[in-house]
């Protein structure tokens, strides 16, 4: 279960960042294509944020869908998984977008 | 849990050195432990204890530094942060790549499911080309050095990472394992990377390339059914192929499904067991090793 791992390193950054202040709620971004569930993410966070500035806050996932460029005909498509081809027929797809981990931003509580 | 004097937790990883019997707790910057202290110590028959409690009292004066405290109302503030997540693990993995890239260092991420024959391809390479080529291993698990010792009585130097609930090999325990083995210039470094074909193929360690090892005993739609590995993967080797008359594997539709997933991924048959087919093996270790030395100097 990886996702705890990651867990861990979203309360690392953000704490570290807006201590001694609360967190009210942090906001990741998630591409579908990274391997990582929004559910185990969730799950974690509560684990993992519980006795830190980020106790209780709430956790917004804006998860991106997965898109690549076709090397052969140049054009763009949606990509839901990882062993799709273009419909050209080329299977040598550049992903775009799909695999962000990031955290986005986080909000503080009202002081 | 330390698995020779049981002390410390088992969420906590831990780094065995096979040629000096030391073994140490780590510490990661990504994951913070409430009460850690990184105690090493040897294991000579002496008496130890371990008080690893110690009061955290680190500063935070975030006044000018354009963190949040600077910058907040009576409101909640937003704060964006436009971080990856992994950014530290990247960090690291990058500073080790650096590394490894100015002593021509090949460094390879091997990565399967487990029980593929990992440690017995490691073995039998490092005693067919241990003479020639020097080799140093990373070895992860979540519990035990029976690994590390494999490799040891194999005859290259080892250290055992023990990742204790922890799946996947991250990139600050290779950089702490490379501080161990000091691997001269020019040699190769195995990453044997925790048995899991999920996790692993998130975090760079800063290798030159993950070679992706499956046997003929699992399903020839392995590919498929985990393409994230296989996608980062530069090499797949076939392991176990002496059992391939037992099994109802199909080679030709295995490599059709990494390639589905990878097209340009290489693809070796070996047996570590009878010694079929290594010579591929050891081909392909022989180019990666000298674009590896290409590549310290911006050929």
């Amino acid at each position: 279960m990886h996702e705890m791992g990651i867990v861990r390193n979203i309360v690392a950054i953000v704490s570290e960042h807006a201590a001694p202040q609360r967190v009210k709620r942090v906001r990741l971004e998630i591409g579908k294509l990274s391997a990582v569930m929004p559910a185990a993410i969730r799950f974690c966070f509560d684990l993992a944020s519980a006795g830190t500035v980020l106790d209780g806050a709430e956790l917004e996932i804006i998860e991106i869908p997965g898109r690549a460029r076709c090397r052969s005909c140049g054009k763009e498509l949606a990509l839901a998984g990882l062993m799709l081809r273009c419909p050209c027929g080329s299977r040598e797809l550049v992903k775009i977008a799909g695999e962000e981990l990031n955290i986005k931003e986080y909000e503080l509580e009202a002081a | 849990m330390c698995g020779t004097c049981g002390c410390s937790d088992d969420a906590n990883a831990m780094i065995t050195n096979l040629q000096t019997g030391e073994h140490a707790h780590l510490e990661s910057e990504v994951r913070p432990s409430p009460a850690g202290v990184s105690g090493s110590h040897r294991h000579d028959g002496h008496d130890h204890s371990h008080d690893h409690a110690h009061d955290h009292d680190h500063g935070h004066d975030h006044g000018l530094d354009g963190s949040a405290a600077g910058r907040t109302g009576a409101h909640g503030a937003t704060v964006e942060l436009e971080r990856a997540i992994l950014q530290k693990n990247n960090e690291l993995a990058e500073r080790n790549r650096s590394w490894l890239r100015g002593r021509e260092i090949l460094a390879l991420n091997l990565v399967s499911s487990p029980g593929s024959g990992k440690t017995t391809l490691l073995e039998r390479t490092i005693r067919d080309l241990g003479g020639c080529v020097p080799f140093s291993v990373i070895e992860g698990d979540q519990q035990t050095a029976n690994d590390a010792e494999r490799i040891k009585s194999a005859g290259a130097p080892s250290v055992q990472i023990n990742t204790g609930a922890g799946c996947h090999l991250e990139a600050d325990m290779v950089m702490r394992g490379l501080r161990e083995l000091k691997p001269a210039p020019g040699a190769v470094v195995m990453i044997e990377n925790v048995g899991n074909l999920v996790c692993p193929a998130l975090f760079d360690l800063g290798e030159a390339g993950k070679v992706v090892i499956l046997s003929v005993t699992e399903g020839d739609d392995k590919p498929s059914k985990y393409p994230h590995m296989f996608s980062a993967a530069e090499l797949m080797i076939l392991n176990k192929i002496d059992l391939l008359p037992h099994v109802d594997f199909d080679v030709d539709k295995c490599i059709a499904h990494a390639r589905e997933t990878n097209p340009g991924i290489s693809v070796v048959q070996v047996s570590a067991r009878t010694g079929e087919g290594l010579a591929d093996w050891y081909d392909w270790l022989a180019t990666r090793r000298s674009q590896t030395s290409e590549a310290a100097f911006g050929i």
